[in-house]
């Protein structure tokens, strides 16, 4: 049953109050994130602020909305008033935004309660969480592993029950793999679908907010809050075609799912293995399933780095020391200042990206490297039409492994940048693409497959992931740690 | 050997909207310093740009006006490079689709400065040095600019000094900028370089910047194209660099040589969508551009009769040709309109930065007022004058100032009778006036000028006194 909903539940019908459901989480935070490190920050009086808030209108007997009074967590990157965002950076360490993000100010607008930013990757730059300058979040299935990256604090967290759900972004699968790795369920939403303003910039052309939760419903309960045309954000567009919430329960039958089989190849067997059981569900329900070839895809990883990085490398040529977080303390004049201030305030990944998409964009260099990706953007952009022609959307792995075990990822850098494989293409396409739970490895850790949507096909894509949830539900389990409602 | 100097400018031009390019921040100069700021101008993590139309229609206007054509598709590029008064690290512009291409703009020599583009993009901030430490003020960032680059067409300062000149009146009767070099709202770049006389190749350029007057500009070029005629003459070669101007000394220094020139790693700027511009909104924008000031000037000396100098002085200013519009509408006689705003007027407005803002204490209407008196000649032109400083002395209009016994000329049996008197009266002066001594006339018109007080029109008196002596 969808998470917010119970809360909602209990909340409306004062079985608990929004202060004692509050506090209930924030005690399991004390005594489970010094293990998981989901929080990099929690912000207790401001969830009690907006605790009492919707504690005074239940006692008037008021209406509340499903998403009030629910306690939650916000990434790092997204940038909340008067709360350290920091991208888990040392760069941008004690740096308080002075204005919301668009995305928290609906939620927080809703009444959401934030209970604290969550860990990531440095900048968003990772797959594992582990290059936060916070060290990374673990994983709720077994604290030896990774959360994933690079939202892995948000997926900890709400795998963890120490959130009710939690809002990440994802640049080439950082909602979808944590999720995937956590268990849970995670939603990149059309590019412009969702604002991005306040939204700290890592690759802009392929960033986007989005939910990571514990069922479809809830999934598709946030993705409806916080879709929606903005003006401050000259790429967003908005949902389209209203409410995906009531659309995610009706019939799959004829349904027609396309499996290319680029995304299967180099997946490990037990992946493959769940994801094509998962296919044979969908064959019981009577979906339809095609299958085809998407040669393009074997462009997306080269295409990928060298468009986000080439993005990253201008965005973060702000931190500076000049005028927010982290400044050098010994220096020689202004130039000197910089140089210090980023190479002691940037990780090893960040300034990897940088150096490289500093490289790929250089005079001699723009044509070999950033415009042919471009073209080749075109080409993967095509490769997705032609498909949509032939399915309702595109079934594979979300991750060709189950989650690394800590240490792992930040060994070997180029190939974990080869694990980002199947969650790449979607975000050089600006697609919508949810990741679902579908089984389990040997080791007890999480398998998660995605459903590939054409543009702005969100109920679509959310009402075959909430059929399969229902067929299913042995894939959706719960761990030992945090709140118990 | 004889050299000729090459030159090409490239213009920044503050455009005068009410608020900034991408944010809804106030473009006004000066003010406390951040005071004119907001999360996005100051480029604070996760704010994006949302480009201000406004600004595209004002580019637009330019790009009409210099006879560009408008691109339909235009996008805006991020141009990277690190500095303290520049928050992002980039400068957003626009590199290789700009709104404006393929312009000119025709000096009166009849040559015609070819326009490459006229591009957007938006101002820095500044730094301040002060209590011996710098701060940044970044009131001045996120201010729209227009960047017109001009092919290098100048062969000679005086045709530099025009084109800047035109620019200015141009962009002034548009009204998208006020072009103040002072303030910095306009700032010329200037690329020289020199080759013998005869010669088509084009010799290494320098740039120089950091001129904050036409005059600076013009003695800047004078002495780059002397410092690069020395150097080749004494047997060197040019060098290739950035060059900033002192006016104090009136030399030029290097700033930073082509080795030292940056990489900006210009790309699209994935933040901002593209420009579209239909046909219909490039016409509906020609329709409402004012008359340009050369239109302007050909239409005075060509309806009106003005000395091509005194149109020139007219249509300079914004400000002074609609106050000349404005009060010639209706009368006979637009030249001695002219007379009066040129002489009198003028003699009390006599900064450019005055003539900018023209702010005369007589209204158009109160001076067409005056010139119809003279025009249905009730009174003549020196009384006119002498009631002119009057009225700009106290802002009040020309009735108040004139008798009714000043009115009404005198009739023509009456002026007759005057010029008979003068002539009976000064029998030397007529002989003299017949032997040939053109001058001699003058007496006799003052003569009756005298018995008129000043009433009798001028003209009228001289053709009957020739007429009354040759009879």
């Amino acid at each position: 049953m969808s998470e917010i909903k119970k809360i909602h539940d209990l909340l409306t019908s004062k079985q608990i109050s929004c202060k004692e459901l509050t506090e209930k989480y924030l005690k399991s935070i004390e005594s489970d994130n010094g293990e998981l490190n989901a929080y990099v920050n929690v912000t207790a009086d401001e969830a009690f602020a907006q605790a009492e808030k919707v504690d005074a209108k239940l006692s008037k007997g008021e209406d509340i909305g499903l998403l009030e009074g629910v306690p939650m967590t916000v990434k790092d990157n997204i940038s909340t008033k008067g709360v350290e965002t920091t991208c888990c950076s040392k760069i941008l360490t004690g740096y308080k935004p002075i204005y919301n993000a668009t995305v928290w100010e609906k939620l927080e607008n809703d009444g959401a309660v934030m209970l604290g930013k969550a860990n990531m990757d440095e900048f968003a730059m990772g797959s594992s969480c582990e290059t936060s300058y916070f060290g990374g979040a673990t994983n709720p299935f077994n604290t030896k592993h990774c959360a994933g990256g690079s939202s892995g604090g948000v997926a900890s967290a709400v795998g963890g029950n120490i959130a009710a759900y939690g809002l990440g972004s994802d640049t080439g699968g950082s909602i979808r793999q944590p999720a995937s790795f956590c268990g849970m369920v995670g939603l990149k939403p059309t590019y412009g679908a969702v604002s991005r303003y306040g939204l700290i910039a890592y690759a802009s052309s392929l960033d986007q907010i989005g939910p990571i939760a514990k069922t479809v419903e809830d999934v598709s309960i946030i993705y409806d809050a916080i879709s929606d045309y903005d003006p401050k954000d000259s790429t967003s567009q908005g949902r389209q075609g209203g409410m995906t919430f009531d659309k995610v329960n009706n019939d799959i039958k004829g349904m027609k799912i396309g499996i290319a089989r680029e995304y299967l190849e180099g997946v490990r067997d037990d992946v493959k293995e769940a994801v094509l059981n998962a296919v044979k569900v969908y064959e019981s329900l009577g979906a339809e399933v095609i299958y085809f070839d998407m040669p393009a895809l074997k462009f997306a990883l080269p295409v990928y780095y060298i468009i986000a990085c080439a993005e990253a490398s201008s965005n973060l040529g702000r931190y500076d020391g000049i005028r927010y977080g982290f400044k050098t303390e010994h220096y020689n004049g202004t130039h000197d200042m910089m140089c210090r201030t980023r190479s002691e305030g940037f990780g090893a990944e960040v300034k990897r990206r940088i150096l490289l998409g500093t490289y790929v964009l250089s005079a001699g260099y723009y044509d070999a490297y950033y415009k042919k990706a471009q073209n080749l953007r075109g080409t993967i952009v095509k490769a997705f039409d032609d498909a949509f022609t032939k399915c309702d959307f595109i079934l594979a792995p979300t991750v060709p492994m189950t989650a690394f075990e800590m240490g792992h990822a930040v060994s070997d850098p180029i190939e974990t940048y080869l694990t980002d494989i199947c969650t790449v293409p979607v975000n050089i396409a600006g697609l919508p693409a949810v990741s679902v739970p579908c089984g389990f490895n040997d080791k007890g850790m999480p398998i998660g497959m995605q459903l590939i949507g054409n543009k702005f096909s969100e109920a679509t894509i959310l009402n075959a992931a909430n059929a399969y949830e229902k067929a299913a539900p042995e894939n959706f389990k719960e761990t030992k740690w945090g709140v118990k409602l | 050997m004889k050299y000729e100097l090459v030159g090409g400018f490239e213009t920044h031009v503050e455009l005068s909207t009410n608020t900034k390019i991408f944010c809804g921040c106030t473009t006004k100069f000066g003010g406390e310093p951040n005071t004119h700021c907001c999360p996005v101008c100051i480029g604070l993590p996760g704010t994006l740009p949302k480009l201000n139309r406004q600004v595209v229609r004002y580019a637009i206007m330019a790009g009409l006006a210099t006879n560009c054509e408008i691109a339909e598709v235009a996008k805006m590029d991020r141009k990277n490079y690190c500095y303290p008064d520049l928050p992002k690290a980039y400068q957003i512009s626009e590199y290789d689709k700009p709104l404006c291409e393929h312009g000119y703009i025709e000096l009166s020599n009849g040559r015609k400065i070819r326009i490459l583009r006229i591009h957007i993009e938006e101002d820095a901030g500044k730094l301040v040095h002060a209590h011996g430490d710098t701060y940044v003020d970044y009131n001045r960032g996120g201010v729209p600019l227009i960047e017109i680059v001009t092919e290098p067409d100048f062969r000679s300062t005086d045709e530099a000094r025009e084109y800047v000149e035109k620019l200015q009146q141009i962009m002034r009767a548009i009204g998208v900028s006020d072009c103040r070099m002072q303030e910095g709202s306009m700032r010329c770049d200037v690329n020289i370089s020199v080759r013998p006389e005869g010669s088509d190749k084009l010799g290494t350029r320098t740039e120089i910047k950091n001129m904050n007057s036409i005059n600076n500009i013009v003695k800047a070029m004078e002495y780059e194209f002397e410092r690069q005629v020395d150097v080749i003459e004494s047997g060197g070669k040019v060098i290739q660099e950035t060059l900033r101007y002192d006016d104090a000394t009136n030399t030029t220094s290097s700033m930073r040589g082509k080795e030292d020139a940056n990489d900006y790693r210009y790309f699209r700027d994935p933040d901002l969508v593209t420009i579209l511009t239909s046909r219909e909104e490039v016409e509906e924008i020609r329709k409402t551009l004012p008359e340009l000031p050369e239109a302007k000037k050909q239409r005075y000396i060509e309806d009106y009769d003005i000395p091509e100098k005194d149109a020139a002085l007219l249509t300079k200013y914004r400000k002074v040709s609609e106050y000349f519009d404005e009060a010639v509408d209706g009368l006979k006689n637009p030249k001695t309109v002219s007379n009066f705003i040129i002489g009198s007027i003028f003699r009390r407005v006599e900064t450019e930065k005055d003539k900018e803002a023209f702010d005369v204490t007589v209204s158009p209407k109160q001076l067409k007022e005056l010139v119809k008196l003279i025009e249905d000649k009730k009174i003549q032109n020196n009384l006119a004058k002498k009631t002119l400083e009057k009225m700009l002395d106290t802002g009040k209009s020309c009735m108040e100032f004139i008798d009714e016994s000043d009115l009404g000329g005198v009739d023509d049996s009456a002026i007759e009778q005057m010029c008979k008197n003068a002539i009976d009266g000064n029998p030397n002066a007529v002989a003299d006036y017949k032997g040939g001594k053109e001058k001699a006339l003058m007496s006799l018109l003052g003569n009756v000028m005298k018995q008129s007080r000043g009433k009798a029109d001028a003209q009228a008196v001289r053709a009957k006194l020739i007429e009354l002596i040759n009879g």
